[in-house]
């Protein structure tokens, strides 16, 4: 495994570089957020990166993606987060592309992926539940089984990119009890049907996230997704590339804070001189830098990993999840604080990175959750 | 490709023919390791394989042969290191002689210098040690105040150095010496190499809290090094040991890699430690080995990354002072975690109710509280991070 990017890699992170300072800015996650833009994001930008390849980059050619690796994905994802950009990656490509591409039937796969790598068709994986925190295998939704297929019942929180969304992916029980990892099946349904409704969730970094209500709703056994009862071998696999590609832009977003700081710190001026001379200050920008080293070898060996197809992908993606869980808010609160009084005031952009790093913090799992998964990953 | 399969089928075939069994097994203490020198005393095995492996060079492998080195070039010493480890073989030397001033003899020597210091090194019949700290020049080593003074083809040298590792056992220091008063405290200082032997050199070793002495104060009343042992120019050596002081860092990060089979930590825990089925049960010790064992995962990443980066051409940078930071950081963590779990157990110096492992255990964490403070303390490094990778201001 070579921890370092090839040249097709780095042209593509030029280019996308590129794309991201000539299309946004933090002033337009600021005018999403002040106008009350319920889809959070812009579905023409979705598109532009679709014509640039970027939503097929992990799919295979068949489908109309590009059949790369994962390494180029993380690229891509890392830039996104240094602009926070808003656009639904993670939850079209990684959770719910991901999971019919390796899941779905040719049928399912043949509906669905190329019309969602070419920005048609909007996607959600709603699996969280209130009580679940970040188990997967704790769903309490229910599926009964039925004479011509299944009813649903239940409700999903925190719902990733959920609002706007033309068909979600539900996990539901259909047997077994509430925590088993067996047992749980996924449903691909459209927001249309009778009984489904989704609301609009309006979290600290205003994002795009819903709840999604199943009032028995009916489905077909041909909206089941791979095998009944083994909903969690899919769910699994996805979660955790979803969790190695969040920690992609967590460290773009990390690296983001840690610049803007940096150049805070070498122009404000105190007592006659830069704070940045302050010795108190430079030890702490100086650990933050080493942090934001060690969460990129991390997210770096994560994301190879996964293109070497290794078992090795649940352990690197619970190190670096922890890594970047850690690392994000430790910048993000000391970035506000180096940047004093006007790091509290909502006119300053330090703001947002703040509240992105919780969020992402607590996507897929904290530190906490993900060391404690490492130990019985290692079997102690 | 085929030349260099070629070479590796060979390589494995002579190690396979000449490596001693006994030097297969993996190495406990550093006192295991062959430090090579005039003084030093080897079990026969030790002192066969350092013989036929300095016969061909491979001490030192990439140092050109005239030297006493292997002429391999990257991708053989590569192969090298490669099917050594495979076999599980130790090195056969190790030392400041092949880490530091032979290294800096070869990008800064004169041609004299070369031929005189490198083909004992590589053979292991000279140690060297470092002086560099003074009494009243740690972190800010360029203050240092040793003065040489220019007396016909000698300098003549009085002043003292300070935790100068394995002086008791060198034969030879590279040192620095102040050269000229008068100006910037970094353009007055010279680098010079110095015979142990020569009349007014004494040591006396320090012991540490640990009860261990690997460092010794190194006084010099007089001593005549002549002109000929200048390494590049006079008032020029500060440049001389920031060029090794990255070699330094580089190298404490790399020793603090955890190189133990299996997870001691575990080991640790599970003896100590009650356990449910498998599960360690305090989960406060099971999240700060966990915190560890992927601390300890990322610095290897991150050398990793930094390896491949310089392969690929890039110049090395200042990010020596963040493995030098990390490392010791995270080894310093690892000791203290140890301590915490063997509890009451860890408090042994010496006697009943303790066992060897124990007692090193305590040893080494004592030790191991040193390892912020030497080879440039952590807010050193941190300073150095922050004026030379973040620009901040002064």
């Amino acid at each position: 495994m070579e921890l370092i990017l090839n040249e097709e890699q780095q042209l593509l992170q030029d280019t996308a570089r590129e794309f991201v300072n000539k299309n946004s800015s933090l002033r337009r996650v600021r005018t999403l957020r002040d106008s009350g833009d319920p889809l959070g994001y812009s579905r023409t930008l979705w598109g532009e990166m679709a014509k640039l390849g970027w939503l097929g980059i992990i799919f295979p050619e068949e489908y109309g993606g590009a059949g790369l690796g994962y390494t180029e994905l993380m690229v891509i994802l890392e830039e996104l987060g240094r602009g926070l950009l808003p656009e639904p990656f993670i939850s079209n490509i990684l959770l719910a592309g991901n999971a019919i591409a390796i899941g779905g039937s040719p049928a399912q796969r043949q509906a669905v992926l190329p019309s969602l790598i070419s920005g048609d068709l909007l996607l959600a994986l709603a699996h969280q539940e209130s009580r679940s925190r970040y188990n997967p295998h704790d769903v309490e939704t229910q599926a009964q089984k039925t004479s011509s297929g299944w009813r649903l019942s239940g409700e999903k929180v925190h719902v990733l990119d959920g609002f706007g969304a033309d068909r979600v992916l539900v996990s539901a029980r259909t047997s077994g009890a509430t925590a088993d990892r067996a047992g749980m099946t996924l449903f691909l349904l459209d927001v249309h049907a009778p009984g489904l409704s989704i609301e609009r969730q309006w979290r600290i970094d205003s994002r795009n996230a819903a709840i999604v209500r199943l009032d028995d709703v009916a489905a077909a056994g041909d909206d089941v997704l791979g095998k009944v009862d083994h909903g969690s071998d899919i769910l699994d696999t996805v979660i955790d590339r979803a969790t190695i590609g969040l920690c992609a832009e967590m460290l773009g977003g990390m690296n983001a804070a840690l610049s803007m700081t940096l150049d805070y710190l070498k122009t404000r001026v105190q007592f006659g001189v830069p704070i940045g001379s302050f010795q108190a200050l430079k030890h702490r920008a100086a650990k933050m830098y080493i942090e934001t080293e060690l969460a990129r070898s991390a997210v770096m060996a994560a994301h190879k990993t996964i293109d070497e197809d290794s078992q090795r992908v649940p352990a690197l993606a619970s190190i670096a999840k922890a890594r970047c869980s850690d690392a994000f808010v430790l910048i993000s609160n000391e970035a506000v604080q180096m940047h004093g009084g006007i790091g509290m005031t909502d006119e300053h952009d330090i703001g947002f990175f703040i509240k992105r790093a919780r969020v992402a913090e607590m996507t897929f799992g904290t530190a906490a959750y993900h060391r404690n998964r490492f130990a019985e990953l290692q079997g102690y | 490709m085929d030349t260099l399969e070629q070479f590796r089928e060979e390589t494995r075939q002579w190690l396979l023919a000449h490596a001693p069994k006994s030097m297969c097994t993996p190495v406990r203490v550093v006192d295991d390791l062959c430090w090579g020198g005039r003084r030093a005393q080897y079990p026969a095995d030790v002192k066969r394989w350092l013989d036929v492996m300095a016969e061909r060079g491979w001490t030192a492998p990439t140092w050109p042969k005239q030297y006493g080195g292997g002429g391999l070039d990257k991708a053989e010493a590569k192969i090298l290191s490669q099917e050594m480890a495979k076999l599980g073989v130790r090195a056969p030397l190790v030392g400041f002689g092949l880490t530091m001033i032979g290294p800096l003899l070869l990008q800064e020597g004169s041609e004299d210098l070369k031929r005189v210091h490198l083909p004992p090194i590589g053979r292991g019949e000279i140690r060297w040690c470092q002086g560099y700290s003074e009494p009243g020049a740690g972190s800010d080593l360029a203050g240092l105040q040793a003065r040489a003074v220019i007396d016909g083809d000698d300098f003549v040298v009085t002043g003292q150095k300070i935790w100068t590792s394995y002086a008791d056992k060198a034969d030879w220091m590279f040192l620095l010496v102040r050269t000229d008063p008068n100006v910037r405290k970094q353009a007055g200082i010279t680098f010079l190499l110095m015979d142990m032997t020569s009349p007014g050199v004494s040591v006396r070793p320090i012991l540490l809290i640990s009860g261990s002495s690997p460092f010794c104060e190194t006084f010099l009343d007089n001593v005549r090094v002549p002109r000929s042992q200048v390494v590049g120019q006079v008032n020029g050596g500060w440049a001389m040991a920031k060029a090794l002081l990255g070699h330094e860092r580089t190298m404490i990060a790399d020793i603090f890699k955890d190189r133990a089979p299996g997870n001691p930590l575990l080991e640790l825990a599970r003896r100590y430690l009650p356990a449910s089925a498998a599960r360690i049960a305090d989960p406060i010790i099971r999240d700060r080995i966990t915190q560890l064992d992927m601390d300890a995962a990322c610095l290897d990443l991150t050398l990793k990354r930094s390896q491949d980066s310089m392969k690929a051409g890039h110049k090395p940078g200042p990010e020596t002072s963040m493995f030098k930071y990390y490392g010791t950081e995270t080894n310093m963590r690892r000791r203290e975690l140890m301590l915490a779990i063997a509890g009451p157990q860890g408090l042994g110096w010496e006697g009943a109710g303790f066992d060897e492992s124990e007692l090193a255990l305590t040893r080494d964490w004592l030790r191991s509280r040193g390892n912020s403070i030497e080879g440039g303390t952590s807010e050193i490094q941190l300073n150095i991070i922050a004026k030379r990778v973040l620009g901040l201001p002064d």
